[in-house]
């Protein structure tokens, strides 16, 4: 397969401008003569339905939510980048790129990334003027605020919930285009299947969640916003329905899935507490600017409150072996590191899987009332879900899978490789590379959905112009109909004696312990090994009980949990082949002797992406060749 | 820890309910409430029994999909928090717990502890938006607007439409949410041009669903998750009043 990019000649800087120019237009009146489906709602699935719908398309949107506002990006605290500049402290389009690229650890594309931060100025307008309300100073401009180790402030943010504040803007712009007739909204919605005609996708299959009933949708291109795949470690800080089968179902009909062992582990959540954990909670990694990180130096400290370790017997190791940065290393380091001394038995807590971040100190220097204006509302939270109280007794931490770079393969158009078929925000691979910086999810997923997608599919649109959508009567739709209805009926009939969250959970330690915060090859060999082991237990074992044509939440986590099977497995094979350490993706084998990630650029400067072929059946892999011609690939130090 | 618990179950929007007794509920007090749920639900599918249907997603109290009445109080007895993060240390060995869905004539019980609250979106189409075309706004620092604007205006847009103030009201109105947006929007520079018709156009739908008529209980404001002051409510209803006004 040939896989081309299709990014556009000429420098970096001017290649979307050009772009632009280059592409086909649909005329006003022949807008109206398209149908679009959207899947998704987030960020990504609400600016492309809101802004498609704007331009005179016909969107029918989809999300399996009650409403399109609780898509989970509501779920973002930090922040979004621009590179507005407004700060004046040198920041600048070039910059963002620059960061981004080299925060990706160069295995991001350039071209893509370019765009990316050249719109980020424009989303910032848009989203102050639908409304969102951005902290301001007291001149009433602006605030921004230095995110992620950024040297500049880019971030913009809405206390500590940009991302419920930027979904409500995105909403509302789609809910005004409902009201407008030109968006149809199908809430508490599945896509269970994309269906795929000659290469070219033709519309999507879906499962009303409260009837049951099984539906055809066609349209003439079919856009997936559909998130990330996080939870195929179970344990995650993605909202419980988060799931990848609408990507995974594409994947099945010869979408390829690119980078799927890039994950990102967020190094500020709360730990587990039991067995019974069904979720994890991050809290702001902002926390890491006061609080210090450390175990106890012994492992015969273990199972002593934090009060009775003298500090000559605390390590704070990130201080100890990192001393210019300390305890705010990147997330991945920080990350790893908390893992090695877990592993050495060194952890603290109930479970001993954590370590302290202790703000002590700080409210010794600061006094109490600063560290409660800085963090009063995050130690709320951590008492509220703990029962302890952070003002008196040290913070316990844990990393927690957080954000997948990984989805599905696209080009520069954000068309996957099967035509008609597009990939946006967190689902598809292309901008950040194998490590996402702080603030840059918000900003890709919008990005997308507002700038790039409504110019894009235009192009694609122009082409096939008076062609007509397929009939949802035709056989290829009533084949993928056929196919749903039995994967259900096959689901209900096993009637075994394990629930699926008992095999969820049991994918996700195994998906965890091989292919989380580090690998090696034994591990992932293993796992490779198991999984499809459990996935056919699954198949003999599994008990969903309820119908299939009513409102059933087993039946759906069921469904999803198939997926999760089926990703996992090529997630694991893709961490194998990668044989070098870069952002995420950890490879024990691959590090330098201070123990940082080596990476090889001479036999990996590719995209992986995988052709899926089914449990059990080898991948097929092709590659996309990464060229950098602005960002000199470097390695990262934060000695 | 053992609880008793006494669960809503209604297998459908037209069928009737009725309270079910689990009795022995096995819980770690460190456990969150939904949790407590998801391990009675592995209990009765292993049984063969129907799991019990509720909403839920994020559980860290931002998206709005979870709530029920716990004991008669929506998202429970800790203010400011939603059922997703109550967690059992707030209850008893040998505790009894009633959970009902929410209870209101707008809300239709779709399965158990499941509600429709799609007549929120509805009330948002009727003008809980600006009108603004991508790509065709200004500068974002064009338009300052002053800090005590900006921060109140944020206060308003924090609500997370969960629902649990029309759950609480006795009169199953939708005051609150509605004028947190109304509020939201209309304090802000960038909604003024829309200000007066949206004021009318989301009080109208809220006024065609069947949701009740604000008596100023005020029992919305003591369940509200985010903690939204009914202030708002009367903003709301100045504006709306200044609207009739306007177009009379």
């Amino acid at each position: 397969m040939n896989l081309d990019a299709k990014i556009p000649s000429g420098s970096v800087e001017e290649k979307w401008d050009k772009h632009r120019f280059q592409m086909k237009l649909v005329n006003p009146a022949n807008k109206r003569k398209f149908e679009i489906i959207v899947v998704g709602s987030g960020l990504a699935g609400g600016s492309a339905s809101a802004t498609l719908a704007e331009l005179g398309y016909n969107v029918k949107c989809f999300c399996f939510q009650d409403s399109p506002r609780r898509a989970h990006s509501i779920a973002a605290q930090g922040g979004i980048n621009a590179a507005k500049n407004y700060q004046n402290d040198g920041d600048s389009i070039y910059r963002l790129f620059y960061d981004t690229v080299k925060g990706g650890d160069f295995r991001s594309r350039e071209a893509n990334v370019h765009r990316l931060a050249q719109v980020s100025v424009n989303i910032i307008d848009q989203c102050v003027a639908q409304g969102v309300p951005f902290a301001r100073e007291y001149g009433g401009l602006l605030d921004n605020r230095s995110f992620g180790g950024a040297q500049v402030s880019r971030t913009f943010y809405a206390r500590g919930q940009t991302g419920q504040q930027l979904l409500l803007g995105a909403y509302s712009a789609l809910e005004r285009q409902i009201a407008g007739g030109k968006v149809k909204m199908f809430s508490r919605t599945e896509m269970l299947d994309v269906v795929v005609v000659d290469g070219r996708a033709r519309g999507i299959v879906t499962r009303d969640l409260i009837s049951g009933k099984v539906e055809s949708h066609s349209a003439d291109a079919v856009v997936l916003a559909t998130g990330g795949y996080s939870n195929v470690f179970y344990l995650s800080t993605n909202a419980k329905g988060c799931n990848v089968t609408a990507a995974w179902r594409a994947a099945r009909r010869g979408a390829l899935f690119a980078n799927p062992c890039y994950t990102q582990i967020h190094p500020t959540c709360i730990p587990a507490s039991g067995d019974y954990q069904s979720k994890l909670t991050l809290m702001s990694e902002s926390l890491r600017n006061d609080g210090r990180i450390w175990v106890p130096k012994s492992v015969e400290d273990k199972g002593k409150l934090a009060s009775q370790i003298p500090e000559s017997d605390r390590d704070y190791y990130l201080e100890r072996k990192y001393p210019s940065f300390g305890n705010l290393v990147p997330r991945d380091v920080a990350s790893r590191n908390a893992k090695q001394v877990v592993d050495e038995g060194r952890g603290v807590g109930p479970t001993e899987v954590g370590v302290y971040l202790d703000f002590a100190d700080a409210i010794r220097r600061d006094g109490k009332a600063s560290i409660e204006a800085r963090y009063g509302n995050l130690f709320e939270m951590y008492e509220r879900i703990t029962g302890e109280d952070p003002y008196s007794v040290a913070m316990r931490i844990y990393p927690a899978p957080h954000y997948t770079m990984g989805g599905l393969w696209v080009d520069y158009n954000l068309m996957t490789n099967v035509d008609g078929l597009y990939a946006i925000g967190e689902a598809n691979f292309s901008d950040h590379g194998a490590n996402r910086l702080g603030a840059s999810a918000l900003m890709q997923g919008l990005a997308d959905g507002y700038f790039v997608l409504p110019y894009t599919i235009g192009d694609y649109l122009a082409r096939h112009l008076g062609e007509g959508v397929l009939s949802a009567e035709d056989p290829a739709f009533k084949a993928a109909e056929q196919e749903v209805r039995q994967r259900t009926e096959r689901l209900l009939s096993i009637g075994g004696k394990r629930t699926v969250d008992s095999f969820h959970r049991e994918l996700g330690r195994i998906c965890w312990e091989a292919c989380g915060m580090s690998r090696n090859k034994k591990g992932l060999e293993e796992a490779i090994q198991r999984i499809p082991e459990l996935h056919e237990e699954f198949w003999q074992n599994v008990n969903v009980t309820g119908g299939g044509e009513s409102f059933n939440q087993s039946l759906e986590k069921a469904g999803r949990a198939v997926d999760f099977f089926e990703l996992a497995e090529v997630m694991c094979r893709d961490a194998l082949h990668r044989e070098e350490s870069c952002g995420g993706h950890f490879r024990e084998e691959h590090q330098t002797p201070e123990g940082e990630a080596l990476r090889n650029d001479e036999d990996f400067s590719y995209v992986a992406a995988w052709e899926a072929r089914g449990s059990g059946e080898t991948p097929i892999l092709h590659k996309e060749p990464l060229e950098f011609e602005n960002v000199k690939p470097s390695q990262r130090s934060y000695k | 820890m053992k609880v008793t618990l006494n669960v809503w179950r209604q297998e459908g929007p037209h069928r009737e309910g009725r309270m079910v007794r689990y009795e022995n509920v096995d819980v770690d007090p460190h456990m969150s409430f939904l949790e407590m749920l998801d391990q009675l639900n592995e209990r009765l599918i292993l049984q063969g029994e129907e799991a019990i249907a509720f909403d839920h997603d994020c559980r860290e109290g931002i998206c709005g999909a979870c709530g029920v009445m716990i004991d008669g109080q929506a998202h429970g007895p800790l203010p400011e928090t939603t059922t997703c993060q109550l967690h059992m240390r707030q209850f008893k060995d040998g505790d009894e717990i009633h959970i009902e869905p929410w209870r209101a004539g707008a809300f239709p019980v779709v399965k158990d502890l499941v509600v429709d609250r799609s007549a929120f979106d509805r009330v948002i189409q009727a003008g809980g938006f600006i009108s603004v075309n991508t790509g065709s706004a200004p500068d974002a620092n064009l338009v300052p607007v002053e800090k005590k604007i900006a921060d109140s205006a944020m206060d308003a847009a924090t609500c997370i439409g969960c629902g649990a103030c029309v759950a609480q009201c006795p009169n199953g109105a939708a005051q609150l949410f509605t004028s947190a947006k109304v509020a939201h929007l209309g304090m802000l520079p960038q909604g003024q041009p829309e200000r007066w018709g949206r004021a009318a156009g989301m009080v109208g739908q809220m006024e065609e669903e069947s949701f009740g008529s604000c008596t100023n209980f005020t029992e919305c404001e003591a369940v509200c998750p985010k903690g939204i002051s009914v202030d708002f409510i009367a903003q709301m209803n100045r504006d709306f009043l200044k609207a009739k006004l306007r177009s009379s």
